[in-house]
């Protein structure tokens, strides 16, 4: 297969003639999702300057204004586009900050597990015999607990030692550590997977006969040809790691509701559901699922692109 | 007829490189646990292997091109990745310019890799497809003269690249964007870029089509003239063996059964395995296919044939052949065959 | 009339940066019981032409223009019912895989029996029957016990002789072959030749053979086609072309071999690669590559960079090539002045 890219291509032209960008442009689907998450992504980040109130200002909440409804129905105040919530803090701002957060333990938990997941899938995959054996029981264990498991036991621990109060200064990266521990083996397997498909070709052999380290194949032969699933299980993950969180956050276990993320937001309103005020919980839940749709369908489109069986075939 | 002195002729002095029964096998039987079988009610152990080489004798001498013949699974793509270091052998020795190097930390053998070099069967596997053309020759260069500076590492490279025929702007590129000759000449200058002495070749040409093929050869044989190149030149290719050899050693299910000049080999193949071998390459000349049948089929490498491993298959085999195992014996022709019928003078 | 007639047979593939012409201008003819050879190398085009014979070129593939008549019936635009029954049944085919064709979870003589009932009405028992003779005829050692045997149980050269067995079963009128011994070993890829060899005389078949090897060509074909860039360049009697090729590309092919030159001395090489199909060169697609686009007396050839050369026979061999064209040319003016 020869290209008619010339030899000066620099990266801008590689990427404009890329398989990657061609694909992009002929997938409505995969367009929208970027743009969906684009904005929501912006508008988290954003949120302190775009939200109308701090949510974490407790001089900024008016109790007396609590369960408005949203602006198109009657009793709303406008000052409150999304109507408020049970403690009369603004739902816009409150979802804005908790998309915030979310998106925060949902990256930062990824970014744990693909360290701990790469290393550890670099080096069975490579090493082989009982490094691997020893590694690859080590994440069956860690599989057999689920998530929430490791999270009630850690969580319950650290309020029982460290008191409720120093569990909300330290929730984020307590729940990054705890999303980012439980699910590394998802990381480490497809990375093994790749890395022995990896091992077997001659330009490993190539490097080991020249006298390359283990760790510099590992990291800078092997690695660089098994980004592509590692891409693709991002995705995945990043949403597995949001609705983790929210799952986390709604039992309770995870974020406190002085901070909250989407998943302690649906909580909060699921009381007041019964007394009618349905907004507190739809509105926030209706931003996690679209939030984590759109990442799938990113991760979906992504995994087309990246198969090479399908477009090199 | 032929000598009958069972030991090894005796070779010019110093070989570059010789092997002394070397064996190899791989464990079929996985773990401890899958080791484990019910036989007549009882709990045994039971492991199984592969035996892909089975005592190897071959000395390689300085500036020639040994070439290792056979079919797919006589194991001489095991013998050029033992000698390489790919893979540890499970018996004998193996000596390189006098020095024993397989039992080597990588770190004592990191002064012989650069002397060794090897290129690859599968040209569209052996470059890192996520470094750039510059990057791949760069590196063995950097890694084995670390004390280079930047600009004489460059030079070294475009050396390297002139004297294989790339030109200097394929540098920036990435492998996948070349045909699979053009790979292969990057791979070789790859192998050339530490100015190797011996450089062990794996099936370089049989993934390339006919006329790309007569390039690399030419390739391979101007750098041999320029660089007083040794090579050990792995192949199931007759025709190549005949242009490109010095010395030729046929193997046959781990085993070398002949070893010769390779004009001798051409003109008076004696074990019967080679004959038969030579006789099935297809050629312009004649009409029609005259070979010699075998017999059967090769046997599989997990459990070895008594004595010859080729009696099997051999026209010639009696009660001696299917017991005692054949060593390499001096021919009068100057080659070594090891095959009881040739030392009887039966064949 | 021949038995097929190829004529003018344009295959292109449809891809993102626009069509690609993968076969142009292929003409060719087979008589009952012949056999050709079909050679060049990859990317010359050879494998296509195979698949489009029966039509089974896949997407983004597709037939652009041509005819391809088999004993009088066109087979571009068939009905699928109708060319299954020719598929097959009256053309069968051996792929370079063994695996391609054999299913791994059936035996040998399920797969063999279900071929012969789909084309014909005919008892299991009976069907057996005859797989037990194709099997012999192909010698295979044990061939009653090889029927209840699973592929994977069989060797590689066994597989193909199974292949060549279940190729034969429905009595084909042609077998195309394609590139059959490439994975096999060399005393095994001489027995499978031979072995086709005498079952396609013996039974006059007539068989297209597609192979890169121009020694197995030479030994098992009548005539032969060399293909370049989706392109015949020279077709006639196999022995004409390999004692004299005419075209330029050819006579390289076979003076690469190692074979053609003294041991250690160096090889007459091709200089280039082969274009990629995408980006063909103007003109003659071999003119980047070629030695004699500039004449002896050192003026350039210009047609061979802009004008596609056609056919021109030269005694029972043809070339597309201008420089034999300008040759017979000369040779016939100077004939003529002496009369």
């Amino acid at each position: 297969m020869t290209t008619t890219t010339s030899p000066t291509a620099t990266r801008w032209e590689r990427l404009r003639d890329s398989y990657l960008l061609y694909s992009f442009k002929r997938d409505l689907i995969a367009q929208v999702s970027l743009l969906v998450f684009i904005v929501l992504v912006a508008a988290a980040v954003l949120a302190p300057w775009l939200a109308p109130m701090n949510p974490y200002d407790l001089a900024q909440i008016d109790i007396l204004a609590s369960e408005l409804p949203p602006f198109w129905i009657d009793g709303s105040d406008p000052a409150y586009v999304m109507g408020t919530d049970s403690q009369g803090r603004d739902l816009l701002s409150t979802i804005l900050y908790g998309a915030r957060v979310s998106l925060i333990i949902g990256f930062g938990a990824v970014a744990m597990q693909a360290a701990l997941g790469v290393c550890f899938g670099l080096l069975a995959g490579y090493l082989g015999g009982r490094v691997d054996a020893f590694l690859m029981r080590l994440a069956d264990i860690q599989l057999s607990f689920s998530t929430l498991m490791v999270a009630i036991v850690v969580g319950a621990l650290f309020k029982a030692i460290f008191g409720g109060a120093t569990y909300s200064a330290y929730a984020v990266p307590l729940l990054v550590l705890i999303i980012g521990l439980a699910e590394w083996p998802q990381y480490a397997r497809t990375v093994r997977a790749s890395v022995l498909a990896e091992k077997g070709k001659e330009y490993v052999d190539a490097a080991r006969v020249m006298g390359l380290s283990s760790r510099r194949i590992m990291f800078r032969h092997i690695l660089p040809n098994t980004l592509s699933p590692i891409f693709v299980i991002s995705t995945v993950q990043v949403a597995n790691a949001i609705i983790s969180e929210a799952a986390l956050s709604f039992l309770g276990l995870g974020m406190p509701e002085t901070q909250p993320s989407l998943g302690s937001l649906i909580k909060s309103g699921f009381d007041y559901i019964q007394s009618g005020s349905w907004w507190i919980t739809l509105i926030p839940g209706l931003v996690l699922v679209i939030l984590v749709l759109v990442i799938n369908l990113l991760g979906d489109w992504l995994r087309d692109v990246l198969n090479p069986r399908l477009y090199k075939g | 007829m032929s000598s009958t002195a069972t030991s090894p002729a005796p070779q010019a002095a110093d070989p570059l490189l010789s092997l002394r029964g070397l064996e190899k096998r791989f464990s079929l039987s996985g773990d401890f646990l899958e080791q484990l079988k019910f036989k007549g009610g009882k709990l045994v152990r039971e492991q199984k292997y592969v035996h892909a080489i089975n005592g190897v004798d071959l000395d390689i001498q300085r500036g020639e091109a040994l070439c290792v013949v056979g079919e797919s699974g006589c194991g001489k793509s095991t013998v050029a990745r033992t000698v390489m270091g790919l893979i540890t052998p499970s018996d004998g020795e193996i000596h390189y310019g006098g020095e024993r190097i397989d039992d080597l930390s990588s770190k004592a053998l990191m002064p012989y890799r650069r002397r060794m070099q090897m290129i690859f069967q599968n040209p569209y596997a052996s470059l890192n497809p996520r470094m750039t053309i510059q990057q791949t020759l760069e590196e063995p260069i950097r890694l084995h003269h670390p004390d280079w500076s930047p600009q004489r590492v460059r030079d070294q490279v475009a050396e390297v690249m002139a004297s294989v025929g790339i030109a200097p702007d394929w540098g920036a590129r990435y492998g996948h964007e070349f045909s699979g000759g053009q790979r292969q000449r990057i791979a070789i200058a790859r192998a050339l870029a530490v100015d190797p002495e011996f450089i062990v070749a794996d099936e370089p040409i049989s993934a390339l089509d006919v006329s790309i093929q007569a390039q690399v050869l030419n390739l391979l044989m101007e750098a041999q003239q320029e660089r007083n190149l040794t090579y050990l030149f792995i192949t199931h290719d007759l025709a190549v063996v005949e242009h490109f050899g010095t010395r030729v050693a046929v193997m046959y299910l781990g085993r070398v059964c002949e070893v010769a000049p390779t004009a001798t080999l051409f003109a008076t193949p004696r074990h019967p395995y080679t004959q038969a071998l030579m006789s099935a390459i297809p050629r312009l000349e004649d009409e029609r296919p005259q070979h010699l049948r075998l017999q059967g089929e090769v046997p599989t490498p997990v459990n070895l044939p008594s004595g010859c491993v080729f009696h099997g298959r051999c026209p010639h085999a009696n009660a001696r052949c299917r017991s005692e195992v054949p060593t390499l014996i001096a021919t009068d022709e100057g080659g070594q065959v090891a095959c009881h019928g040739v030392e009887e003078g039966r064949i | 009339m021949s038995l097929l007639e190829v004529n003018n047979l344009d295959v292109r593939f449809a891809l993102r940066r626009g069509d690609v012409q993968a076969l142009r201008d292929v003409c060719f003819s087979l008589d009952r019981g012949e056999r050709l050879g079909i050679v060049g190398e990859s990317g010359a085009g050879k494998s296509v032409a195979a698949f489009t014979l029966l039509n089974l070129i896949a997407k983004p593939g597709y037939i652009a223009g041509g005819s391809i008549r088999f004993d009088g019936q066109e087979l571009i635009g068939m009905r699928d019912r109708a060319l299954r029954k020719i598929r097959g049944h009256r053309i069968s085919m051996i792929f370079q895989d063994p695996m391609m064709t054999l299913n791994p979870v059936l035996t040998i003589g399920e797969q063999m029996v279900e071929c012969l009932k789909a084309h014909r009405r005919i008892s299991s028992r009976d069907a057996r029957a005859i797989s037990l003779r194709k099997l012999e005829q192909v010698q295979i050692p044990s061939p009653s016990a090889r029927l209840d045997q699973y592929p994977h149980e069989l060797s590689g050269g066994m597989r193909q002789r199974v292949i060549i067995a279940i190729a034969l079963l429905l009595d084909p009128d042609i077998i195309i072959a394609d590139e059959p011994t490439t994975a096999l070993d060399v005393t095994i890829q001489a027995e499978i030749m031979a072995l086709l060899l005498e079952l396609c005389e013996e039974h006059n078949v007539g068989l297209i053979l597609i192979t890169h090897d121009l020694g197995v060509v030479s030994q098992v074909t009548q005539r032969m086609l060399v293909m370049y860039a989706g392109r015949v360049i020279e077709q006639g009697p196999t022995r004409e072309i390999i004692n004299d090729p005419q075209h330029p590309y050819t006579q390289g092919l076979i003076n690469a071999l190692p074979q053609m030159a003294t041991p250690g001395s160096r090889l007459n090489q091709i200089p280039g690669s082969m274009p990629s199909l995408d980006n063909l060169p103007s003109g003659c697609a071999f003119h980047p590559r070629c030695g004699f686009v500039t004449r002896a007396d050192g003026s350039t050839r210009q047609a061979c960079h802009d004008q596609v050369p056609g056919f021109v026979t030269s005694g029972n061999c043809q070339a597309a090539c201008h420089m034999v064209a300008e040759m017979i040319e000369r040779e016939r003016i100077p004939a003529e002045e002496q009369d």
